[in-house]
């Protein structure tokens, strides 16, 4: 099952090849990976999405609370979450094609944020099934650029990830 | 206020630390501290001939005295050059703080002479490690570097220290401070309740009980309650080879130790168990064999302190996460004035024990006939009888290792110090120097093999300079002997490079370096070499004892068998 891990990490040189490296050396797979800095400048959140059975789950977030630099983490999927991640797609957008994608755009309820007279460039929030439909979507159109930022996420309700 | 200069900083730390002693070998990023070492005689440093070498003596300092080893080495070589022997603490989980010089802050990155990213090397092989950033932060980094190597499930910690962090001419505050706290990490203390409730609870139920125990007890010095526990339920009691010690060996309780070499009735008794009673061991692939036959009938205990190793291959029915001294106590007072609820059936579980110590007796090996080559195990167990069981003994690895284990019969905790996790051959000798620097007046012994032996002998050297009068037995079967069985089984005894040609004259080399040698190669000979050469506990004495290259150790498991399915001899199997 696909499973989303939020951390708090130490703001700390090194910290992220920690994280990073004990996915690599133990085997684990990372589907997608964000990091940034939070409202407290110790302190930056990481997200990443892996996949495994709940055995290896289990030994992914043991193993992660293990490390010195890891504060504290929450498996979104273990309750109700709101996911988000943000794409940019650069899309071919000549003759006939440029309304066509300029409809499916609303119908996703994306944006477009550039134009030039042979493509759209457009920006698209959701979840990662949403991003990867729309990408469905646009590829008879034709794709020439995509850049994600990986799943964020957060807890529904009064749940607070925080020190 | 007190103002130091880094270097003196980590050297007045390490005093104020109580550090004893600090193996390591110079070079340029470490000079500055070098320097401070020089001017200061509260802290000794130990001068080894190989940085690896620094690293097992620290080693087997840690887990002879239980308090962290200590090394100092320079940038790039010097630093790649411990890296072996930082993984080999890492496996076996012992405390070590490993102090690195660096080149300087602002050559970092520019493949400076002697630049290696240290921290980047050995991020997978340390519990953590720090980058010094600034002189004035050096105590601060240290204290948490010893807190983090000592506590918890110990391991190494490494400390990058760029040579301008050590500068003479800058000054900071220093004061040693008493206490840290690091948010993000508190070892837990006790375990959950509830759950030792639970277990003590099946103890009492079980049939057919096991207790398997590992290096966690032993480095959770709980070893006095565990016998207490053991011995107020009666249940028998396997340990596994880090673990040896921590139960007495010569109590009739005790299977010995268990796994692929382990005892038969080690391992039938696991095999048959309906409950085990698993404390500060990890269910490691040398003792579980094929996990998917591990224990078939059994409902699994699992106590340790570090919640990852808990149900990692072998899921625990009632998982504790605690250390092994404190949850033990719990349980311990939690039996108290409680008796067994099938003591009929602990008693037949008894009778079948005995049957399966029975049906090995007298076959573990058949010893030498007289004009016939020595048998290895039969070396040990005239070793055990020399040292009156008491001595700590190392081992390198390979088969010289597993007879080792087997045939020296130990009664204490922290007297087989040996690489399980890793198997690191050159290990035994470097951290023999360790352990007989905190015990000079007990008998430390090294057993060894002649392939081992070679790749950590320039510690002679050392030896010589620090006057340290270890013992080595060196059985000599004259092949890379585990390779060679392994070749024997697998590979119609294609035996590829397991041959030690060209063996240097072991008795010129030790000689060469100041010691006395005795090479062994009869029967008759055997005892009053060993008389000889355990007379003088302050002398370096090198055993070179011929043994018969032919020998295989047994039992040994069959590749992704249960726990029970076992080669007992060249001839006979379960
Ligand atoms: C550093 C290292 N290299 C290789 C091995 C693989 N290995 C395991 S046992 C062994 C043979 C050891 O030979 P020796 O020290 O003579 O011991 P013996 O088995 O003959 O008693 C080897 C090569 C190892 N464990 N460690
Ligand atoms: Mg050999």
């Amino acid at each position: 099952m696909r499973h989303i891990i939020s951390i708090l990490l130490e703001n700390e040189p090194g910290a992220l090849s920690r994280v990073v490296g004990l996915f690599s050396q133990r085997n684990y797979n990372i589907e997608t990976l964000n990091v940034a800095p939070t409202e407290d400048p110790s302190l930056s959140r990481l997200t990443v999405t892996t996949i495994g059975d709940d055995r290896v789950i289990e030994q992914i977030t043991k193993h992660l609370n293990k490390l010195i630099d890891v504060v504290k983490l929450v498996d979104l999927t273990e309750g109700n979450h709101i996911e988000r991640e943000l794409m940019l797609v650069k899309v071919k957008a000549l003759g006939a094609a440029r309304d066509e994608v300029k409809r499916t755009v609303d119908i996703f309820r994306a944006q477009i944020v550039d134009v030039t007279p042979s493509l759209y460039t457009v920006q698209i929030t959701g979840d990662a099934a949403k991003l990867d439909a729309f990408l469905q979507a646009m590829a008879p159109v034709g794709i020439l650029e995509v850049a994600r930022t990986g799943v964020s996420g957060i807890a529904r309700g009064d749940k607070v990830l925080s020190l | 206020m007190e103002l130091l200069s880094g270097a003196d900083m980590i050297a007045r730390f390490l005093k104020d630390e109580g550090v004893e002693y600090i193996y390591g070998y110079p070079g340029g990023a470490a000079l500055h501290i070098y320097d401070a070492l020089f001017r200061q005689d509260d802290v000794k440093h130990i001068l080894v001939r190989h940085e690896q070498a620094a690293t097992h003596a620290a080693d087997g300092y840690a887990r002879a005295s239980g308090k962290p080893g200590v090394v100092l080495v320079t940038s790039g070589p010097g630093a790649t050059n411990a890296v072996t022997g930082i993984a080999t603490a890492y496996m076996d989980s012992i405390p070590m703080v490993v102090l690195c010089g660096q080149v300087m802050s602002h050559l970092i990155g520019d493949d400076a002479f002697q630049e290696t990213d240290i921290v980047g090397v050995t991020r997978p092989i340390v519990k953590h490690s720090f980058s010094i950033r600034h002189p004035s932060e050096i105590p601060e980094v240290l204290k948490k570097a010893f807190y983090l190597a000592s506590t918890g499930r110990p391991g190494p910690v490494v400390v990058d220290i760029p040579k301008d962090m050590t500068a003479p001419t800058e000054r900071y505050e220093y004061v040693y401070p008493k206490k840290v706290k690091l948010r993000s990490y508190n070892p837990v203390t006790r375990g959950h309740t509830g759950q030792i409730k639970k277990a003590v609870e099946l103890m009492l139920k079980a049939k057919r009980p096991v207790f398997y125990t590992g290096g966690g007890v032993v480095t959770g010095c709980a070893s006095e309650g565990l016998t207490d526990l053991v011995k107020k339920l009666g249940f028998p009691i396997t340990t596994t080879l880090m673990g040896i010690g921590a139960y007495p060996q010569s109590d009739k309780q005790c299977l010995g130790w268990l796994g692929m070499h382990g005892s038969y009735e080690s391992n039938m008794a696991m095999h048959h168990a309906d409950l085990i009673i698993a404390i500060g061991a990890r269910f490691d692939d040398r003792v579980t064999n094929n996990t998917s036959k591990f224990c078939p009938t059994a409902k699994i205990i699992h106590v340790d302190v570090d919640p990852s190793s808990v149900s990692k291959t072998v899921r625990a029915d009632v998982p504790i996460v605690g250390p092994a001294g404190s949850v033990i106590d719990e349980m311990i007072s939690l039996v108290q004035g409680r008796t067994v609820e099938n003591a009929g059936a602990l008693t037949e579980w008894w009778e079948k024990i005995d049957g399966w110590r029975g049906e090995r007796e007298g076959k573990l090996y058949e010893p030498s006939k007289t004009g016939e080559a020595l048998k290895p195990q039969e070396v040990v167990e005239a070793v055990c009888r020399v040292t009156r069981g008491e001595a700590f003994v190392t081992t390198d690895v390979g088969q010289h290792q597993m007879f080792a284990a087997q045939y020296y019969k130990f009664d204490k905790p922290n007297r087989l110090i040996t690489s399980g996790g890793l198997g690191t051959m050159g290990f035994g000798f470097p951290a023999a120097m360790g352990v007989k620097m905190s015990y000079p007046d007990d008998d430390v012994v090294c057993i060894t093999g002649e392939g081992s032996f070679q790749m950590m002998m320039q510690e002679l050297s050392t030896c010589k300079q620090y006057g340290v009068g270890v013992k080595i037995v060196n059985l000599n079967n004259q092949s890379l002997g585990m390779v060679r069985q392994w070749q024997d089984l697998n590979y119609k005894s294609r035996h590829a490079h397991s041959y030690m040609e060209s063996l240097p004259d072991f008795h010129m080399l030790i000689e060469a370096y100041g010691f006395t040698a005795i090479t062994v190669t009869t029967k008759e000979e055997l005892a009053p070499a060993l008389e000889r050469a355990f007379a003088d506990k302050h002398e370096l004495v090198f055993l070179d004892i011929k043994v018969d290259p032919f020998e295989h150790v047994y039992p040994m498991q069959v590749p992704l068998g249960a726990m029970r399915d076992m080669l007992l001899s060249k001839t006979e199997r379960t």
